[in-house]
């Protein structure tokens, strides 16, 4: 199995472009500037999501990870770059939330007429664009050292994302954002460091086979955790996300809260399942499932106590984090129930995605036509906004977790894992979670749909209503995901592969 | 006690000194050194992972030495980075402070 891993296989030219086009897009929008951003980055974003599809039809037609050896060198001495089936799927997802991104931001980031460059619009079309890079690197990278470089450029994308306007409000929330940040980035970094001087490789698939549980092997992995946490804003490290995420313009925050805590806790997920499958790790699992069940319930009632839309969504994506690491216990091991959990985990992963990002899009044009995004002056917005009212409902479903869709997809197998593995304890967060999410949903819908009058400052476009709901329908449509999908996410799994 | 061991020792000190900044102090700038500080600890961990080739053969291991450089070049830009940001801060209001409560007003509802 793992003679072949560090060797090029057909297809593996592919990684190689889906990490080129994103780098030629920033390129491109720096040299000629202006509106030239605007064009490369809407030309490049459906180019790559086709690119995605590609790998993924590749991976999924071979049945096993595609690799490529960058300059012919094969790890230990060069970097391998890989792509196995959640690499393909997450590949898929974040090309089409930053397509969507993409067009969605068209009118806000357009620059106006009569001058040649603005530059908010240019800053927020390069970094759009430096997003998407860093999060493929991160999907399909093979070595932990380059892998915490592109975690570094996904934060230096993502912060100045968040004061794009230039609010002092804002610059306050991306400093903070920063400096939660750089205490991840300098953890794992260390974590980095012991890992290459006990083994001498940093190559994922290589460090796999050499690991023991040694003391510097349990502390560098703790180190790499702690950071890889503070970027995923888990509890209870959390306490930058909402100002940022909730400050941050809409498609911004869409793809923030949709996609960039992904691409950290894609690597945790690296980390555990794929560094150190062989180590005995249900202690560790136990402390992130704790974790993850106290963000679920302390994300979800802070959510339900908020007054401004922004927030209560932002609040959710740290209850809906929370879920994320209930993966840890469900999944661990080579068990019966551990391929159920590991399917729920990614499941969770793509449902939050798009219906977060979708959301977050309602959420910008609900607040650009009334002016205000205070939940309690909402009355009757309902009945001016349908569309963008049934964004949100539907998005709100998945979050909540009814049927069908991808949310009760996620955490319907998160319950049979729990129940299959004996380990019952976790159903609660899970069913609380789910409780108080129908919570704070009714309190976004139920004084919109009330009766009352609003004054429309601005009609959204129905393209823009158009986007946020074709990312809600994606999120529903995950909760009809045959069992080939779920087959397709088990292609380069280790613990599948090992005795159950 | 071999130097690499002391090296060692240094660099742990140093990281366990810049977290304890980072956490305690509230002014931005002070956090930042305090990373700066934890920075340089991680990059001696790194000068004594690069001892570990001497047993190939080599007089170094240029590998870690390489990663240095990078470390050394991402933690620059972030200092850069959060230099701007903390020098907009103070452009834009008088006070520099990373506490939320400062900037929620009763009625901050408006959406930019």
């Amino acid at each position: 199995m793992t003679a072949e891993l560090g060797t090029a296989t057909p297809g593996g030219y592919l990684l190689v472009l889906a990490i080129l086009l994103p780098l030629a897009g920033i390129i491109l929008s720096f040299t000629p500037g202006g509106r030239n951003a605007e064009r490369a980055a809407l030309c490049s974003t459906p180019f790559g999501f086709a690119l995605a599809c590609a790998i993924a039809f590749h991976v999924g037609q071979g049945g096993k990870p595609i690799v490529y050896a960058i300059g012919g060198l094969p790890p230990p001495l060069g970097i391998a770059l890989r792509a196995d089936g959640i690499s393909a799927v997450m590949l898929i997802a974040a090309a089409a939330i930053v397509t969507a991104a993409a067009f969605y931001a068209r009118t806000k980031f357009a620059t106006p007429d009569g001058i040649r460059e603005s530059r908010s619009a240019l800053t927020f079309w390069i970094l759009l664009q430096a997003i998407w890079a860093a999060l493929i690197i991160i999907f399909v990278g093979g070595d932990l050292f380059n892998l915490y470089v592109a975690l570094e450029i996904l934060t230096f994308a993502a912060v100045p994302l968040v004061c794009i306007d230039g609010r002092a409000e804002t610059l306050a929330a991306a400093l903070r954002y920063l400096l939660f940040a750089l205490f991840g980035s300098i953890s794992y970094l260390l974590g980095v460091a012991l890992f290459y001087g006990a083994h001498g490789t940093l190559d994922i698939s290589l460090l796999a086979q050499r690991v023991q549980a040694t003391p510097v092997v349990w502390t560098a992995a703790a180190l790499m955790t702690a950071g890889l946490l503070a970027k995923t804003a888990l509890f209870p490290v959390h306490l930058w996300l909402p100002p940022a995420h909730a400050n941050a313009p809409a498609a911004a925050s869409a793809v923030l809260s949709g996609l960039v805590v992904k691409g950290s806790f894609f690597l945790t997920l690296r980390l555990w399942f794929y560094v150190l499958p062989a180590l005995p790790t249900d202690k560790i699992a136990a402390v992130l499932g704790w974790l993850g069940s106290a963000a679920v319930i302390m994300g979800s009632i802070v959510a339900l106590r908020q007054a401004r839309l922004k927030l209560l969504i932002a609040y959710s994506t740290v209850a809906q984090i929370g879920y994320l690491f209930l993966v840890f216990p469900l999944a661990a091991g080579a068990h019966a129930w551990s391929a159920i959990g590991w399917s729920a985990g990614l499941m969770q992963v793509l449902a939050h995605a798009f219906a977060k990002a979708a959301m977050f899009f309602s959420a910008g044009l609900l607040a650009e036509a009334l002016g205000h995004d205070q939940i309690a002056r909402l009355g009757g917005a309902a009945r001016a906004l349908p569309l963008t009212f049934l964004s949100i409902a539907l998005g709100g479903l998945s979050l909540i977790g009814l049927p069908p869709s991808g949310g009760f997809s996620a955490k319907w197998l998160m319950l049979q894992a729990s129940i299959a593995s004996g380990q019952w304890l976790w159903s609660l967060p899970i069913l609380a979670g789910s409780l108080l999410a129908a919570g704070y949903v009714y309190r976004i819908l139920a004084p919109a749909l009330s009766d009352g009058e609003v004054s429309l400052e601005l009609r959204p476009k129905r393209s823009h209503e158009m986007i946020a709901l074709a990312l809600t329908a994606i999120a529903i449509a995950l909760g009809f995901a045959p069992q080939t999908f779920f087959d397709f996410l088990e292609i380069g799994h280790p613990v599948a592969a090992g005795p159950p | 006690m071999t130097p690499s061991v002391l090296a060692g020792l240094v660099g742990a000190t140093l990281v366990g000194l810049g977290l304890y900044g980072l956490i305690l102090h509230p002014h931005p700038l002070r956090k930042l050194l305090a990373f700066n500080l934890m920075g340089s600890g991680v990059f001696l961990v790194f000068g004594i992972v690069a001892r570990r080739g001497a047993a190939a053969g080599f007089r170094f291991d240029p590998v870690p030495q390489a990663m240095v450089i990078t470390g050394i070049v991402v933690a620059f830009a972030a200092s850069a980075l959060a230099v701007a940001l903390i020098l907009r801060l103070s452009e834009e209001s008088s006070r520099v402070t990373l506490d939320p409560e400062a900037w929620t007003k009763p009625d901050s509802g408006d959406a930019k």
